[in-house]
């Protein structure tokens, strides 16, 4: 039998009224890859994660984990997530959350065991409620631990934490990772993503716009930029340009995302009525805001 | 790359739906810490009992069977309180995001709630085994079938109100729901009969109080005393605990849809 992938996204789409939150994505995972799931703040990766985990049915379109139904998953400690709109009782010491949670599973590890490896054991005794919010996500981390799960979910773990507070979060994880679970993690900081992650999937308006590894979408990022003005550019004729990965008009300019900028410019300033070339590099914040900006065009970068 | 050997040869679905005596300990634990909650189901009952029944000394003190009679009253308040404040408190959890992340969990929603009424019948145990403590310590005396049977009634009735409670906590999501439903609890407490004597009020009032969900539990509790034993307050107290957890399904089905 073919080993079951850890993540099966078939077709799924969703809809909250008027608007379409995820629509028609498919997204696989084998099992051990750290994948980032990566897009700006209402992009649709909260509502992609909840029917992952099946919080939210889908209107169309099917999601397995390691084969099963989510609820399934779960209940077997398949998977487990760090959600950042969970909530916690302030009343219970850190302690006693995990000690709750772990007696809900048929198998669990031990109480310490996850307190420690969250890195919150000296803190066992403490009120939630005294808690700072790092030590309120990291006890999340440890909970999600509890049942060793084959896939780990974190959604947005580190959304207003501080700086120390993400460094010791994203230490934990890593060391975690390190045992070879899979992990997907839905961020919208580019840095936690190229740091973290060996596969990058990007999510605009509720499409993967593009998927790859790590390097894939930093060479995306590693071209140039080629802007001019041009009103009426002919798109189709720049698009097959040798090394054009991304055209897009912004009122009369033109920009042009590429790996070669001399054709593009050679092209540009020969072959048309543009005027005011500029030419600039790329990196990974201008290939996100490319590529997730609202006027943006879906690239295939994984083939 | 391959699977990650870090799993168990056979991943299980928990028994029970995840209902468990150790997360009921913890919940118990959890609520008696709470100052408010020990308050209003541990001090007070019993402070009034002292007031109603054990201020007046002297001649125009009560008589020992009305001390007795009271403290019955009390124990079904304290009772009433504490199992609605046991129910109620998913309305707490509901609006903090907790219910959400039991669902990151192997816990069904329906083993959360039968541990929700069983924290909350934990709490009415309490409440009643308290103002009785007092009430023995203070010198209420009454025959062995009455401490046995009025206990019994006035702790197992106050189901009603662990229905209540849930009632009310999945129709408000609130962190402050005992605040609004302290008041309403007292009302009804008074159309039960468990300030003043039901005979005390008009004849309409008395027909009214009838209909009211704690007419029957106050009934019960005080009948191995006193008696009124009636198949009106047997059936008062099993139709507003019918009502109230049909209430509570609709809404926990609404919710749980919807999450």
């Amino acid at each position: 039998m073919e080993p079951a992938l850890a993540v099966d996204l078939r077709n799924l789409t969703k809809r909250f009224g008027p608007v379409t939150a995820v629509n028609n994505l498919s997204l696989q995972l084998e099992s051990g890859e750290i994948v980032a799931f990566l897009g700006p703040n209402g992009a649709g990766k909260t509502t992609t994660i909840d029917m992952l985990l099946g919080l939210t049915r889908p209107d169309v379109g099917t999601a397995r984990v390691y084969g099963r139904l989510p609820a399934d998953a779960i209940a077997r400690g398949e998977v487990s997530a760090v959600m950042q709109n969970s909530g916690l009782l302030k009343d219970f010491t850190v302690r006693e959350t995990v000690a709750y949670t772990a007696s809900l599973y048929a198998h669990a590890r031990p109480v310490n065991e996850v307190l420690e490896r969250a890195g919150i054991g000296s803190i066992a005794d403490r009120r939630v409620q005294k808690c700072s919010g790092g030590e309120q996500q990291r006890l999340r981390f440890a909970m999600a631990l509890l049942s060793d799960p084959r896939l780990l979910i974190l959604d947005e773990p580190t959304t207003g934490m501080d700086v120390q507070g993400r460094r010791d979060f994203w230490s934990a994880i890593r060391k975690d990772a390190a045992q070879g679970r899979t992990v997907m993690f839905a961020t919208h900081y580019l840095d936690e993503a190229d740091a973290y992650a060996d596969r990058i999937v990007l999510i605009r308006q509720g499409v993967v716009v593009a998927d790859g590894t790590t390097a894939e979408i930093k060479n995306l990022a590693s071209g140039r930029v080629v802007r001019a003005t041009l009103p009426g550019a002919n798109l189709d004729a720049l698009k097959v340009l040798s090394g054009v990965t991304h055209v897009e008009v912004r009122g009369e300019a033109v920009i042009v995302n590429c790996t070669n900028s001399d054709i593009v410019a050679r092209y540009l300033l020969t072959s048309t009525d543009a005027r005011d070339l500029e030419i600039s590099s790329m990196n990974l914040e201008a290939a996100f805001v490319a590529l997730t900006g609202d006027d943006a065009e879906a690239v295939e970068v994984s083939q | 790359m391959t699977a990650p050997d870090i799993t168990p040869p056979e991943r299980l679905v928990p028994p029970l739906g995840g209902f468990n005596v150790t997360a009921l300990g913890l919940e118990v634990r959890r609520m008696l810490r709470n100052r408010r909650t020990l308050m209003f189901i541990v001090v007070f009952p019993s402070l009034f009992f002292f007031l109603f029944g054990l201020s007046t000394r002297g001649p125009r003190a009560p008589s020992p069977e009305i001390v007795a009679f009271i403290m019955i009253n009390m124990a079904v308040y304290g009772a009433m309180v504490g199992t609605t404040a046991g129910g109620a408190a998913v309305a707490v959890e509901r609006s903090l995001g907790w219910s959400r992340q039991l669902r990151l969990t192997p816990l069904r929603p329906a083993a959360y709630v039968v541990m929700k009424v069983l924290t909350a019948m934990v709490l009415g145990f309490v409440a009643v085994a308290t103002v009785f403590i007092v009430g023995a310590l203070n010198g209420v005396h009454v025959a062995p079938r009455v401490w046995v049977l009025s206990f019994l009634a006035a702790w197992l009735c106050s189901l009603v109100f662990a229905a209540f409670g849930l009632f009310v906590g999945f129709l408000l999501p609130s962190e402050n729901v005992m605040q609004f439903v302290g008041p309403l609890l007292a009302i009804l407490a008074m159309f039960g009969g468990l300030f003043i004597p039901l005979s005390a009020l008009p004849p309409v009032m008395q027909t009214i109080a009838k209909f009211t969900p704690v007419y029957g539990v106050g009934q019960l509790a005080r009948a191995p005393l006193v008696g009124g034993f009636t198949s009106v307050a047997v059936f008062n107290v099993a139709a507003w605990t019918f009502l109230f957890a049909i209430g509570a399904m609709l809404l926990f089905r609404r919710d749980t849809a919807r999450v």
